[in-house]
This record gives structure tokens, C-alpha cells and sequence, in this order.
């Protein structure tokens, strides 16, 4: 195992994060925010609160997950695509690094970012909230396994994508849509029945469910059912990797 | 000499069904410098990418100091530095940042030191804490270098190191293949000039359509073609080569006003002094005089067009 390469990569990709602080870590600050703004102040003055939990609080970890599914996604899929779009590749290529190592030195850094992002928000939140967390050890669990998963799918797209609308279709046009669908913004027991169903079947709605019981105890679904959706995520990604990794799929002409 | 690497019916058909590299093989051995020559397209770069791991071959195999390329990737990377002819930088990394992470690629501790040294030798040392964006295109080529170099290789590839590079640089990077090889490392370069194969290299090889054609001593090579030309501009025109001087190698152009002697450059007589003798005694006068060389550019030129 060559770990000073995989040290490496993540102090670069780190480096890296640092030299764009503005983009990576304000801009989700402000955005959190503004929905703070919206969603709390303008419609939380009509619906006070959500199973005994104020609209403000009850919102947060929806807020939180949403960040950090986006985040890992797009640093990720950013991380391995530039150095592919520039070339720079060729040296890591070149080098006595696995593919293995590749993925662990960018999916890690990418989900670090994202955790550090998540982390920020949850402090930014709890200046206007007040926030209650239950469950401690799930909440850390739900949060590192949801940012080291979707950075894995966002390494994925970055292998995948061959140009810059691919790399933002995902993010943009799949995760944030089933992120606000799946019950972010408020609980599934708010809807009609039959959109109830419909919504079961949205995945992102199960890690959306477990987080937010580590933090209030009150789910849309069983704990174990999310813990299940969380692993199936992550096994589903793997097994891509590995099937990228056993195929060399991409990376070299 | 010991082989340190080894080069075996290399094959790359790229994904279009091109066929890049047919059945190539290549000793080479321990300390020399090889120059690769060969057109644009000849196959040059996806050798080099091939043996560095950036284009999976499609047959035969490489060995790097007894290591398989392919089994043994990481023993066998760990002797190779690559420059590539593109010239591949991240815009806002920091330069001394960036030759850290070579090193670190390569499973090394790291080490200020060798890293100072490393940018020094190659000028950079003052540029080492801005973004590489803000370096020219010459301090860019030495960056790759100086990359290049932070894993201490034994082998270094050099894909046209001096491409669009000004003259300093070029006499620059011509010391630094030197000083390299007086350390002891293996250089492998690609050039399409010819004159700087003849300056650096030990051996020369010519690949044209992805296959070798020639290899080469470059001393052998420029024995053979040491061959010189005399060319003589008459003040008066012959009609034939006076009978007199037709002990020597010469022939008239048609229009009968130059003579041209060809003659062995390396040879302890050249003739060249009774020749002029015999011309005054045959009572031939020449009004100027210049000689020629056949380089390396024409054996060059000769071998690619022949197919
Ligand atoms: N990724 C690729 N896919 C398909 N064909 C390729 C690829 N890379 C190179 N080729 C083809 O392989 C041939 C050899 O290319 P290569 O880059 O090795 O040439 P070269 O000798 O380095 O030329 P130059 O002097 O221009 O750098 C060319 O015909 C090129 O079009
Ligand atoms: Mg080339």
C-alpha cells in the first residue's frame, strides 16, 4: 500500500480546497442561510412546528443532508475530472499508485470537504435554531457514511463524464430535486396518501428520515430501513468502483 | 552494458482499430542517452506512454530493471521519471507544491531538501511559492522536469524536451541531459531535431508508422555518414573531368562549372592536398570553394521516405 501517495493526492486535494475557501465553504454557508430565510422564517411562521419539533430545527438536518450529498458529489466528481481535463492525470497514472489508493486519496478528500461544509452548517444553524441531537453517535455515523458514499458516485460521474454538463447533471438535475422531494422541507406525513406512497420510493428520502431521527427521534421511516438505504448506496458504489477498477475503464486509452 | 530496460514485441492498437505500435522491441541499456527520432505520428509518444503505464498495450511486454511493467507496475515505476511532450499543469497549484506531490506519488517521504536542490538546478527556486499559472512556457517545461526528477529515477523520459524552446533554454536542457547522465541516469529522448540527437545522444533510434527502423551507435552512425563533399565553383566550364584527375572521387555538374570531391571526413588522408595540386598542374581554377556534410537529417529524411 503506497501511503504517502494517498497522503499525497489528499494534501493536494486539500490544498486545493483551501485556495477556492470562498466557493467551497461560504457559498453553502450563505445558501443554508437563505433557506433559513425562506423556509423558516417566511414559512415557518405558518407552520410553527412538525411533530413537536419547531419548523426552523425540523428543517436543519434536511438542510444539512442535502449539503452534504451535493457537496461529496461535486467535489468529487471535480477532483478526479480536472486533473483528466488538464493531463495531469498522466502523473498519477504514470506513478506506483493503485487504483485503489486513487479513489481513497480523492473520495476521501472529497468527503473530508463536504463533512467540513455539513459541520460548518450545523453551527451556522444553531445560531438560529435551537438544535437538540439525540442521538450523537447516529448523527456522526449517518454523516460520514452519506459523504463517503456520495463521494464515491461523485468520483464515479468524474470518471464517467466526458464534459462539464455530465459532471453537474447528476448533482443538479437528480440529487437536489429528490433531495427537496424527499422530505427536506417537511415531514411525508404531511402529504396526501397517495403521494406518500410515491415518495417511499425515492432513496434519498431514507437517509433524509435516519438523520433526521438522530437529531429529533421522530422518522418518516425505520431507522433500520435508512441504515439499509445508506448501505445499499454505499455497496452499489463500490461495486462500480470495483467494476471500473477490474475493467480500467476510462482512465487510459 | 547491462540492459535496464527491455522492450519486447510491443503492440498498441488504439480503440479505433489504429494500429500505433507494431511489434516494437528496444534493449536499452544502463547510463546511455537514446534518442528516439521519428515524423509527427511515427508512434514516438505512445511507446513512452506504453512503457510509463499511460496506454495500456494490446501485446507483448516491457521490463524495467528486471521488473515487469505490468506485474511488478509499482518496482518498475519507481525507476522511471517521464516528461511528457504535452505540457499537463494544474493552473493554481504552487509550484514547490507541486514537485512535493511527484515525490509523495511515488511512496517517498518528503524531503525540503532534495526538493530545494531540484528547483535550483533548474532555476525555479524563486518562483517556488506562486501558482504555476504565473509561470513562461520555458519555466513550465523545467517544472515537468524538476517533477520529473523529485522520485530520484533511474531513468528519465524526455518526450521532445526542447519543442518550441529558445535557444538558452535548449543549451540548457542539452547541460542537464548531461549532468543527469554523469549521475548516472538512463535518458531516453524524442526530438525531431536532429542535431540534438547528434549532441546528446549515445545511441539513436528511428521509428516511423510505429515501427523501429533503425537503432544505431551515433558515433557508427556518424562515421557512416562522415562522408564530405568539396564542391568547387570552376572559373572557367569543363566539358568532362580532365583524364588527369581521374584518380579522385569527382564529378562534373551539368552545367560543367562545379567539380565535387567526395571525400571521408575521418580518414587520416583526405586527399584533399594532391587533389588541389593535380587541379593546378591540370591547369583548373576554381574561383570558390565550399564543403558539405551529410547529416544525420539525411540518413533521417532517406530511411522515412523510403516507404
Ligand atoms: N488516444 C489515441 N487514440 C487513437 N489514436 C491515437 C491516440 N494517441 C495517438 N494516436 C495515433 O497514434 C499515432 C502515433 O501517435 P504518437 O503521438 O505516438 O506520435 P508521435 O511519434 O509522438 O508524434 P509527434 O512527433 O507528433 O509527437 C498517430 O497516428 C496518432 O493519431
Ligand atoms: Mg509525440
Amino acid at each position: 500500500m503506497n501511503f504517502e501517495a494517498i497522503k499525497a493526492i489528499y494534501v493536494s486535494e486539500m490544498a486545493r480546497t483551501r485556495r477556492t475557501l470562498m466557493q467551497s465553504v461560504v457559498s453553502p454557508v450563505i445558501s443554508t442561510v437563505l433557506y433559513f430565510v425562506v423556509f423558516g422564517a417566511a414559512i415557518g411562521s405558518r407552520i410553527t412546528e412538525v411533530d413537536g419539533v419547531s419548523y426552523g430545527a425540523f428543517i436543519v438536518p434536511g438542510l444539512i443532508m442535502m449539503s452534504l450529498m451535493t457537496q461529496s458529489l461535486s467535489n468529487a466528481a471535480f477532483g478526479i475530472y480536472f486533473p483528466q481535463f488538464t493531463g495531469t492525470i498522466f502523473e498519477i497514472l504514470s506513478a506506483p499508485v493503485s487504483f485503489f489508493e486513487i479513489t481513497v486519496a480523492y473520495v476521501g478528500a472529497a468527503a473530508t470537504k463536504s463533512i467540513i461544509v455539513g459541520a460548518v452548517i450545523l453551527i451556522t444553524a444553531s445560531f438560529f435554531v435551537p438544535l437538540e441531537i439525540q442521538h450523537p453517535v447516529w448523527m456522526v455515523a449517518f454523516f460520514v457514511l452519506t459523504s463517503v458514499t456520495f463521494a464515491l458516485l461523485g468520483f464515479i460521474i468524474g470518471i464517467w463524464a466526458d464534459n462539464f454538463e455530465r459532471l453537474q447533471f447528476v448533482p443538479l438535475l437528480i440529487v437536489t430535486p429528490l433531495a427537496f422531494l424527499g422530505g427536506s422541507f417537511y415531514s411525508i406525513s404531511m402529504l396526501p396518501e397517495f403521494w406518500q406512497k410515491v415518495t417511499l420510493l425515492n432513496p434519498v428520502l431514507y437517509l433524509i428520515s435516519g438523520f433526521r431521527w438522530s437529531f429529533y427521534g421522530q422518522a418518516d421511516v425505520s431507522l433500520w430501513l435508512s441504515l439499509l438505504a445508506t448501505m445499499v448506496f454505499l455497496g452499489g458504489s463500490l461495486a462500480v468502483v470495483h467494476w471500473i477498477f477490474k475493467t480500467g475503464y476510462r482512465l487510459k486509452p | 552494458m547491462a540492459s535496464i530496460l527491455s522492450v519486447r514485441d510491443l503492440e498498441k492498437t488504439y480503440d479505433g482499430g489504429f494500429q500505433a505500435l507494431k511489434s516494437v522491441s528496444l534493449e536499452i541499456e544502463q547510463g546511455e542517452v537514446f534518442a528516439l527520432l521519428g515524423p509527427n505520428g511515427a508512434g514516438k509518444t505512445t511507446l513512452i506512454s506504453t512503457i510509463c503505464g499511460l496506454v495500456q498495450s494490446t501485446g507483448g511486454s516491457v521490463t524495467v530493471g528486471g521488473y515487469d511493467a505490468e506485474k511488478d507496475y509499482r518496482a518498475a515505476r519507481k525507476l522511471i521519471g517521464l516528461v511528457p511532450q504535452e505540457m499537463p499543469t494544474a493552473p493554481f497549484e504552487i509550484v514547490g507544491d507541486t514537485v512535493a506531490l511527484s515525490r509523495g506519488l511515488f511512496g517517498l517521504r518528503p524531503d525540503r531538501k532534495l526538493v530545494e536542490k531540484i528547483l535550483k538546478d533548474l532555476s525555479l527556486w524563486d518562483k517556488r511559492d506562486g501558482p504555476i499559472k504565473s509561470l513562461s512556457g520555458g519555466m513550465k517545461r523545467r517544472l515537468l522536469v524538476a517533477k520529473a526528477l523529485a522520485h530520484e529515477p533511474k531513468i528519465l523520459f524526455l518526450d521532445e524536451p526542447t519543442a518550441g524552446v529558445d535557444v538558452e533554454l535548449r543549451r540548457d536542457m542539452w547541460r542537464l541531459v548531461s549532468d543527469l547522465k554523469a549521475q548516472g541516469v538512463t535518458i531516453i529522448l524524442t526530438t525531431h531535431y536532429i542535431e540534438e540527437a547528434e549532441e546528446m545522444a549515445d545511441r539513436v533510434g528511428v521509428i516511423n508508422k510505429g515501427e523501429i527502423i533503425l537503432v544505431e551507435d551515433k558515433d557508427e552512425l556518424m562515421r557512416k555518414l562522415g562522408r564530405k563533399l568539396l564542391k568547387l565553383s570552376l572559373t572557367a566550364p569543363l566539358s568532362e573531368v580532365p583524364p588527369e584527375l581521374a584518380r579522385h572521387d569527382l564529378t562534373l555538374s551539368e552545367d560543367g562549372t562545379e567539380l565535387t570531391y567526395t571525400y571521408d571526413s575521418q580518414a587520416d588522408r583526405t586527399g584533399i592536398t594532391t587533389l588541389l595540386s593535380d587541379l593546378s598542374a591540370a591547369g583548373v581554377h576554381f574561383q570558390d570553394l565550399q564543403t558539405d556534410q551529410s547529416s544525420l537529417e539525411d540518413i533521417f529524411v532517406d530511411l522515412v521516405k523510403r516507404d
